[in-house]
Protein backbone atom coordinates (compact mmCIF):
# COMPACT_ATOMS: atom_id res chain seq x y z
CA UNK A 1 0.00 0.00 0.00
CA UNK A 2 1.13 3.63 -0.77
CA UNK A 3 2.46 5.48 1.96
CA UNK A 4 1.57 8.78 0.42
CA UNK A 5 -2.11 8.98 -0.97
CA UNK A 6 -3.50 12.54 -2.60
CA UNK A 7 -7.67 12.27 -2.54
CA UNK A 8 -9.05 14.92 -5.07
CA UNK A 9 -10.75 15.53 -8.11
CA UNK A 10 -9.23 15.50 -11.18
CA UNK A 11 -10.26 18.99 -12.91
CA UNK A 12 -9.45 20.80 -9.04
CA UNK A 13 -6.74 23.33 -9.30
CA UNK A 14 -6.21 22.78 -5.70
CA UNK A 15 -5.48 19.10 -6.67
CA UNK A 16 -3.07 20.20 -9.29
CA UNK A 17 -1.34 22.30 -7.29
CA UNK A 18 -0.36 19.14 -4.59
CA UNK A 19 0.30 16.59 -7.16
CA UNK A 20 2.60 19.46 -8.71
CA UNK A 21 4.73 19.51 -5.83
CA UNK A 22 4.84 15.97 -4.86
CA UNK A 23 6.10 15.68 -8.40
CA UNK A 24 8.90 18.51 -7.79
CA UNK A 25 9.95 16.40 -4.37
CA UNK A 26 10.36 13.32 -6.51
CA UNK A 27 7.66 11.98 -4.37
CA UNK A 28 5.64 8.71 -5.94
CA UNK A 29 2.13 8.77 -4.48
CA UNK A 30 -1.31 6.97 -4.94
CA UNK A 31 -3.94 9.63 -6.83
CA UNK A 32 -7.39 8.19 -5.72
CA UNK A 33 -10.25 9.93 -7.80
CA UNK A 34 -12.93 11.31 -5.33
CA UNK A 35 -16.69 11.90 -7.07
CA UNK A 36 -17.84 14.61 -5.63
CA UNK A 37 -21.70 13.61 -5.36
CA UNK A 38 -20.83 10.62 -3.64
CA UNK A 39 -17.88 11.51 -1.12
CA UNK A 40 -15.44 8.06 0.30
CA UNK A 41 -15.80 6.95 3.47
CA UNK A 42 -11.82 7.62 3.43
CA UNK A 43 -12.11 11.53 2.60
CA UNK A 44 -14.89 12.12 5.55
CA UNK A 45 -12.69 10.33 7.60
CA UNK A 46 -9.70 12.24 6.85
CA UNK A 47 -11.22 15.22 6.55
CA UNK A 48 -14.42 15.37 8.51
CA UNK A 49 -14.65 19.03 8.89
CA UNK A 50 -14.34 20.42 5.89
CA UNK A 51 -14.97 17.50 3.93
CA UNK A 52 -13.36 18.17 0.98
CA UNK A 53 -9.94 17.99 -1.75
CA UNK A 54 -7.44 17.69 -1.65
CA UNK A 55 -6.35 15.83 0.89
CA UNK A 56 -2.93 14.22 1.24
CA UNK A 57 -2.60 11.30 3.27
CA UNK A 58 1.08 10.12 4.86
CA UNK A 59 1.91 7.09 6.90
CA UNK A 60 -1.75 7.46 7.96
CA UNK A 61 -1.56 10.78 8.86
CA UNK A 62 -3.92 12.81 7.01
CA UNK A 63 -3.67 16.65 5.52
CA UNK A 64 -6.53 18.96 4.44
CA UNK A 65 -6.15 22.32 3.12
CA UNK A 66 -3.44 23.01 -0.36
CA UNK A 67 -0.98 25.71 0.85
CA UNK A 68 -1.02 23.69 4.36
CA UNK A 69 -0.14 20.90 2.47
CA UNK A 70 2.00 22.37 0.53
CA UNK A 71 4.29 23.53 3.23
CA UNK A 72 4.49 19.91 4.96
CA UNK A 73 5.47 18.72 1.88
CA UNK A 74 8.16 21.28 1.56
CA UNK A 75 8.89 20.49 4.87
CA UNK A 76 8.87 16.72 4.83
CA UNK A 77 10.54 15.81 1.74
CA UNK A 78 14.04 17.20 0.31
CA UNK A 79 14.29 18.47 -3.39
CA UNK A 80 13.67 21.95 -5.14
CA UNK A 81 11.86 24.14 -2.16
CA UNK A 82 8.21 24.72 -3.28
CA UNK A 83 8.25 28.33 -0.76
CA UNK A 84 11.55 30.13 -0.72
CA UNK A 85 13.84 29.74 2.45
CA UNK A 86 14.20 33.35 3.25
CA UNK A 87 11.88 34.19 6.05
CA UNK A 88 10.52 37.55 4.21
CA UNK A 89 10.02 35.99 0.75
CA UNK A 90 8.44 32.97 2.32
CA UNK A 91 5.99 35.44 3.96
CA UNK A 92 5.56 37.54 0.96
CA UNK A 93 4.87 33.58 -1.23
CA UNK A 94 2.07 33.21 1.57
CA UNK A 95 0.59 36.50 1.23
CA UNK A 96 0.38 36.72 -2.40
CA UNK A 97 -1.20 32.85 -2.26
CA UNK A 98 -3.94 34.14 0.62
CA UNK A 99 -4.62 37.16 -2.00
CA UNK A 100 -5.30 34.65 -5.05
CA UNK A 101 -7.32 32.47 -2.99
CA UNK A 102 -8.96 34.82 -0.71
CA UNK A 103 -9.63 37.82 -3.05
CA UNK A 104 -9.25 36.71 -6.55
CA UNK A 105 -10.61 33.36 -6.82
CA UNK A 106 -13.46 33.89 -4.34
CA UNK A 107 -14.82 37.16 -6.62
CA UNK A 108 -13.96 35.41 -9.77
CA UNK A 109 -16.13 32.81 -9.22
CA UNK A 110 -18.91 34.79 -7.92
CA UNK A 111 -18.75 37.35 -10.73
CA UNK A 112 -19.26 34.70 -13.11
CA UNK A 113 -21.63 32.50 -11.34
CA UNK A 114 -24.20 35.28 -10.49
CA UNK A 115 -26.03 37.87 -12.74
CA UNK A 116 -27.30 41.32 -13.19
CA UNK A 117 -26.59 43.56 -10.58
CA UNK A 118 -24.95 41.23 -7.71
CA UNK A 119 -22.72 39.85 -11.31
CA UNK A 120 -21.75 43.62 -11.84
CA UNK A 121 -20.75 44.67 -8.16
CA UNK A 122 -18.79 40.99 -7.81
CA UNK A 123 -17.34 42.06 -11.24
CA UNK A 124 -16.13 45.21 -10.14
CA UNK A 125 -14.29 43.75 -7.26
CA UNK A 126 -12.62 40.96 -8.90
CA UNK A 127 -11.12 43.42 -11.65
CA UNK A 128 -9.59 45.81 -8.72
CA UNK A 129 -8.06 42.95 -7.08
CA UNK A 130 -6.62 41.41 -10.17
CA UNK A 131 -4.97 45.07 -11.19
CA UNK A 132 -3.54 44.66 -8.02
CA UNK A 133 -2.02 41.20 -9.32
CA UNK A 134 -1.17 42.72 -12.81
CA UNK A 135 0.72 45.39 -11.21
CA UNK A 136 2.79 42.76 -8.70
CA UNK A 137 3.70 40.81 -11.94
CA UNK A 138 4.60 43.62 -13.71
CA UNK A 139 8.37 43.33 -15.37
CA UNK A 140 8.73 39.48 -14.04
CA UNK A 141 8.50 36.47 -16.15
CA UNK A 142 6.85 34.59 -13.40
CA UNK A 143 5.47 36.01 -9.55
CA UNK A 144 8.71 34.18 -8.44
CA UNK A 145 10.41 35.89 -10.94
CA UNK A 146 12.75 34.06 -13.31
CA UNK A 147 11.45 30.74 -11.77
CA UNK A 148 8.05 29.79 -11.02
CA UNK A 149 7.28 29.47 -6.88
CA UNK A 150 4.19 28.61 -5.23
CA UNK A 151 2.54 31.89 -5.82
CA UNK A 152 2.08 30.95 -9.48
CA UNK A 153 0.71 27.43 -8.89
CA UNK A 154 -1.49 29.15 -6.49
CA UNK A 155 -2.67 31.59 -9.41
CA UNK A 156 -3.21 28.34 -12.25
CA UNK A 157 -6.90 29.02 -11.86
CA UNK A 158 -6.36 32.63 -13.49
CA UNK A 159 -3.92 30.54 -16.52
CA UNK A 160 -5.96 28.03 -17.20
CA UNK A 161 -9.39 27.01 -15.46
CA UNK A 162 -11.25 30.42 -15.62
CA UNK A 163 -10.32 31.41 -19.18
CA UNK A 164 -13.11 27.97 -19.68
CA UNK A 165 -15.16 29.01 -17.27
CA UNK A 166 -15.17 32.29 -18.17
CA UNK A 167 -15.40 31.69 -21.80
CA UNK A 168 -19.50 32.69 -23.02
CA UNK A 169 -20.52 33.74 -19.46
CA UNK A 170 -18.64 37.29 -19.26
CA UNK A 171 -15.35 39.05 -20.02
CA UNK A 172 -13.34 39.40 -16.90
CA UNK A 173 -8.84 39.30 -17.62
CA UNK A 174 -8.85 40.81 -21.26
CA UNK A 175 -5.64 40.87 -22.90
CA UNK A 176 -6.12 44.75 -22.99
CA UNK A 177 -6.59 45.82 -19.58
CA UNK A 178 -4.35 43.17 -18.10
CA UNK A 179 -1.77 42.24 -20.67
CA UNK A 180 1.34 41.43 -18.03
CA UNK A 181 -1.28 38.74 -16.48
CA UNK A 182 -1.74 37.50 -19.98
CA UNK A 183 1.51 37.21 -20.62
CA UNK A 184 2.38 35.79 -17.11
CA UNK A 185 -0.51 32.96 -18.13
CA UNK A 186 1.38 32.04 -21.29
CA UNK A 187 4.19 31.61 -19.83
CA UNK A 188 2.50 29.84 -17.10
CA UNK A 189 0.73 27.54 -19.25
CA UNK A 190 3.47 26.33 -21.48
CA UNK A 191 6.32 25.97 -19.12
CA UNK A 192 7.58 22.47 -19.40
CA UNK A 193 6.75 21.05 -15.52
CA UNK A 194 3.01 22.74 -16.18
CA UNK A 195 2.04 21.29 -19.08
CA UNK A 196 2.79 17.79 -18.29
CA UNK A 197 0.83 18.08 -15.39
CA UNK A 198 -1.90 20.13 -15.89
CA UNK A 199 -5.27 18.19 -16.65
CA UNK A 200 -5.51 17.91 -20.81
CA UNK A 201 -7.68 20.62 -22.62
CA UNK A 202 -9.80 17.95 -24.41
CA UNK A 203 -11.06 16.75 -21.43
CA UNK A 204 -11.50 19.95 -19.62
CA UNK A 205 -13.31 21.56 -22.06
CA UNK A 206 -16.39 19.43 -22.40
CA UNK A 207 -16.54 19.55 -18.59
CA UNK A 208 -16.15 23.42 -18.52
CA UNK A 209 -17.46 24.67 -21.73
CA UNK A 210 -21.18 25.87 -21.83
CA UNK A 211 -23.53 23.98 -23.86
CA UNK B 1 8.34 53.03 22.49
CA UNK B 2 5.06 52.09 24.07
CA UNK B 3 4.71 48.18 25.42
CA UNK B 4 1.30 46.42 25.10
CA UNK B 5 -0.44 46.72 28.04
CA UNK B 6 0.92 44.06 30.43
CA UNK B 7 -2.30 43.57 32.65
CA UNK B 8 -4.27 42.59 29.09
CA UNK B 9 -1.39 40.16 27.73
CA UNK B 10 -0.98 39.12 31.21
CA UNK B 11 -4.45 38.05 32.28
CA UNK B 12 -5.37 37.25 28.69
CA UNK B 13 -3.25 34.13 28.76
CA UNK B 14 -2.27 33.51 32.24
CA UNK B 15 1.36 34.61 32.09
CA UNK B 16 3.25 35.09 35.48
CA UNK B 17 4.25 39.10 35.71
CA UNK B 18 7.37 38.53 36.49
CA UNK B 19 8.11 35.92 34.04
CA UNK B 20 6.64 38.44 31.50
CA UNK B 21 9.08 41.64 32.58
CA UNK B 22 11.83 39.37 32.61
CA UNK B 23 11.49 38.25 29.00
CA UNK B 24 11.32 42.18 27.86
CA UNK B 25 14.73 42.57 26.74
CA UNK B 26 16.31 43.75 24.05
CA UNK B 27 16.54 42.13 20.65
CA UNK B 28 16.72 44.19 17.85
CA UNK B 29 15.67 47.51 17.68
CA UNK B 30 14.25 47.92 13.87
CA UNK B 31 11.43 46.79 14.37
CA UNK B 32 7.98 48.57 14.51
CA UNK B 33 4.34 47.31 14.78
CA UNK B 34 1.55 49.44 13.08
CA UNK B 35 -1.90 48.34 15.27
CA UNK B 36 -4.57 49.37 17.36
CA UNK B 37 -3.67 48.27 20.88
CA UNK B 38 -7.58 46.39 21.23
CA UNK B 39 -7.05 44.30 17.71
CA UNK B 40 -6.65 40.73 18.83
CA UNK B 41 -5.09 40.27 15.43
CA UNK B 42 -2.65 43.25 16.29
CA UNK B 43 -2.20 41.41 19.68
CA UNK B 44 -0.76 38.18 17.70
CA UNK B 45 2.11 39.97 16.44
CA UNK B 46 3.13 41.81 19.87
CA UNK B 47 2.63 38.45 21.62
CA UNK B 48 4.96 36.66 19.16
CA UNK B 49 7.42 39.28 19.40
CA UNK B 50 7.22 39.05 22.87
CA UNK B 51 7.91 35.62 23.09
CA UNK B 52 11.01 36.00 20.97
CA UNK B 53 12.27 38.64 23.49
CA UNK B 54 11.91 40.78 20.70
CA UNK B 55 12.14 44.59 21.08
CA UNK B 56 10.10 46.70 19.14
CA UNK B 57 8.36 50.67 18.59
CA UNK B 58 3.94 50.16 18.92
CA UNK B 59 2.84 52.75 16.63
CA UNK B 60 -0.94 53.40 17.54
CA UNK B 61 -3.05 53.57 14.09
CA UNK B 62 -6.31 55.59 13.65
CA UNK B 63 -8.44 52.74 11.58
CA UNK B 64 -10.69 56.25 10.21
CA UNK B 65 -7.91 58.24 9.36
CA UNK B 66 -5.39 55.46 8.33
CA UNK B 67 -1.56 56.79 8.03
CA UNK B 68 0.66 57.07 5.24
CA UNK B 69 3.00 54.97 6.97
CA UNK B 70 0.12 52.11 7.15
CA UNK B 71 -0.98 53.11 3.42
CA UNK B 72 3.13 52.87 1.94
CA UNK B 73 3.70 49.57 4.16
CA UNK B 74 0.19 47.58 3.13
CA UNK B 75 -0.83 49.32 -0.09
CA UNK B 76 -3.06 46.06 -0.96
CA UNK B 77 -4.99 45.83 2.06
CA UNK B 78 -4.79 48.45 3.97
CA UNK B 79 -5.07 46.97 7.32
CA UNK B 80 -3.01 46.28 10.80
CA UNK B 81 -1.27 45.03 11.72
CA UNK B 82 1.80 45.42 9.88
CA UNK B 83 5.03 44.45 10.97
CA UNK B 84 8.26 46.61 9.48
CA UNK B 85 11.13 44.87 10.17
CA UNK B 86 14.58 47.18 8.62
CA UNK B 87 13.20 47.60 5.38
CA UNK B 88 10.71 44.94 5.06
CA UNK B 89 7.02 45.06 5.88
CA UNK B 90 4.99 41.47 6.72
CA UNK B 91 0.97 41.90 6.50
CA UNK B 92 -1.73 39.48 7.68
CA UNK B 93 -1.50 38.45 11.57
CA UNK B 94 -1.13 34.75 11.09
CA UNK B 95 1.83 35.50 8.42
CA UNK B 96 3.35 37.96 10.80
CA UNK B 97 3.62 35.43 13.50
CA UNK B 98 5.08 32.30 10.90
CA UNK B 99 7.80 35.31 10.29
CA UNK B 100 8.56 36.39 13.74
CA UNK B 101 9.11 32.54 14.24
CA UNK B 102 11.10 31.79 11.26
CA UNK B 103 13.36 35.33 11.32
CA UNK B 104 13.90 35.45 15.31
CA UNK B 105 15.87 32.47 16.78
CA UNK B 106 15.57 33.88 20.89
CA UNK B 107 13.52 32.70 22.87
CA UNK B 108 11.15 29.52 22.63
CA UNK B 109 10.13 28.02 18.79
CA UNK B 110 6.75 29.21 18.51
CA UNK B 111 5.54 26.26 15.55
CA UNK B 112 6.15 23.10 16.40
CA UNK B 113 9.29 21.13 14.86
CA UNK B 114 7.47 18.29 13.30
CA UNK B 115 5.69 18.73 9.91
CA UNK B 116 2.57 16.75 11.25
CA UNK B 117 2.13 18.92 13.87
CA UNK B 118 3.01 21.99 12.35
CA UNK B 119 0.47 21.24 10.03
CA UNK B 120 -2.26 20.57 12.47
CA UNK B 121 -1.76 24.20 14.47
CA UNK B 122 -2.12 25.62 11.13
CA UNK B 123 -4.72 23.87 10.12
CA UNK B 124 -6.74 25.38 13.40
CA UNK B 125 -5.88 28.37 13.03
CA UNK B 126 -7.18 28.83 9.59
CA UNK B 127 -10.45 27.33 11.33
CA UNK B 128 -10.42 29.61 14.36
CA UNK B 129 -10.06 32.30 11.65
CA UNK B 130 -12.40 31.32 8.83
CA UNK B 131 -14.77 29.75 10.52
CA UNK B 132 -15.15 29.77 14.78
CA UNK B 133 -14.03 33.24 15.73
CA UNK B 134 -16.21 35.42 12.85
CA UNK B 135 -19.26 33.83 14.88
CA UNK B 136 -17.95 35.62 17.90
CA UNK B 137 -18.33 39.08 16.57
CA UNK B 138 -21.91 38.51 14.67
CA UNK B 139 -23.27 37.57 18.09
CA UNK B 140 -22.05 40.71 19.74
CA UNK B 141 -23.97 42.85 17.14
CA UNK B 142 -26.76 40.62 16.73
CA UNK B 143 -29.85 42.16 18.51
CA UNK B 144 -31.88 38.83 17.19
CA UNK B 145 -32.98 36.47 20.03
CA UNK B 146 -33.30 33.45 17.56
CA UNK B 147 -29.93 34.20 15.73
CA UNK B 148 -28.08 34.43 19.05
CA UNK B 149 -29.24 30.71 20.09
CA UNK B 150 -27.94 29.81 16.76
CA UNK B 151 -24.59 31.55 16.91
CA UNK B 152 -24.00 30.43 20.47
CA UNK B 153 -24.66 26.54 19.56
CA UNK B 154 -22.44 26.97 16.52
CA UNK B 155 -20.28 28.38 18.91
CA UNK B 156 -20.34 25.41 21.19
CA UNK B 157 -19.74 22.88 18.66
CA UNK B 158 -16.63 24.78 17.16
CA UNK B 159 -15.27 24.57 20.91
CA UNK B 160 -16.17 21.24 21.14
CA UNK B 161 -13.73 20.32 18.18
CA UNK B 162 -10.89 23.27 19.81
CA UNK B 163 -11.00 21.13 22.82
CA UNK B 164 -10.25 18.07 21.29
CA UNK B 165 -7.81 19.60 19.16
CA UNK B 166 -6.37 20.65 22.41
CA UNK B 167 -5.77 17.86 23.90
CA UNK B 168 -4.16 16.40 20.95
CA UNK B 169 -1.92 19.30 20.55
CA UNK B 170 -0.60 19.96 24.58
CA UNK B 171 0.27 16.06 25.35
CA UNK B 172 -1.02 17.02 28.73
CA UNK B 173 0.75 20.11 29.29
CA UNK B 174 -0.48 23.58 29.70
CA UNK B 175 -0.71 25.08 26.37
CA UNK B 176 -1.74 23.85 22.58
CA UNK B 177 2.42 24.28 22.52
CA UNK B 178 3.42 21.95 25.24
CA UNK B 179 5.35 23.62 28.01
CA UNK B 180 5.47 26.91 26.22
CA UNK B 181 3.24 29.27 24.19
CA UNK B 182 2.99 28.11 21.30
CA UNK B 183 1.42 29.54 17.72
CA UNK B 184 -2.19 28.48 18.27
CA UNK B 185 -1.88 29.57 22.49
CA UNK B 186 -0.98 33.10 20.27
CA UNK B 187 -3.98 32.57 17.54
CA UNK B 188 -6.74 31.59 20.02
CA UNK B 189 -5.27 33.79 23.01
CA UNK B 190 -5.15 36.76 21.12
CA UNK B 191 -9.04 36.34 20.84
CA UNK B 192 -10.24 35.80 24.30
CA UNK B 193 -10.39 39.53 25.58
CA UNK B 194 -13.04 39.95 22.77
CA UNK B 195 -14.23 36.94 23.71
CA UNK B 196 -15.15 37.88 27.49
CA UNK B 197 -16.55 41.32 26.10
CA UNK B 198 -19.15 39.24 24.42
CA UNK B 199 -19.85 37.10 26.66
CA UNK B 200 -21.02 39.81 28.85
CA UNK B 201 -23.17 41.36 26.13
CA UNK B 202 -24.64 38.05 25.49
CA UNK B 203 -24.77 36.76 28.93
CA UNK B 204 -23.56 33.56 28.02
CA UNK B 205 -20.43 31.76 29.26
CA UNK B 206 -19.00 30.76 25.56
CA UNK B 207 -15.85 29.34 26.82
CA UNK B 208 -17.68 26.64 29.07
CA UNK B 209 -15.94 24.68 31.28
CA UNK B 210 -18.50 22.05 31.08
CA UNK B 211 -18.24 21.83 27.27
CA UNK B 212 -14.44 22.50 27.47
CA UNK B 213 -12.91 21.62 30.31
CA UNK B 214 -8.94 21.75 29.35
CA UNK B 215 -9.64 24.80 26.99
CA UNK B 216 -11.45 26.75 30.14
CA UNK B 217 -8.46 26.27 32.59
Amino acid sequence: MSKVKVLGFWYSPFVARVKMALKMKGVEFEYVEENIRAKSELLLESNPIHKKVPVLIHDGKAIVETMIILEYIDQTWEGPPILPRDPYHRAMARFWVNFIDEKCLNTMLKACWRTGEEQEKWKEEAILNFQILENEIKGKKYFGGDEISVVDHAANFIAYWFPLISWGRMELVTEDQFPNLWRWSSHYCNHPFVKDNLPPMDVMIPKFKPA
Amino acid sequence: MTWPRPGYIVSTLHINPTDYCILIMAAASDVKVLGMWSCPYVNRAQLALCIKSIEYEFIEENTLKKSDMLLKHNPVHKKIPVLIHGDKSVCESCIIVEYIADAFDTGPRILPSDAYDRALARFWAAYIDDKWYPLVKVLRQSGDKEERKSLVQKLFEGLILLEEAFIGCSKGMAYFGGDSIGYLDIILGSCLACLRVTEKVVGVELMDPTKAPQLAK
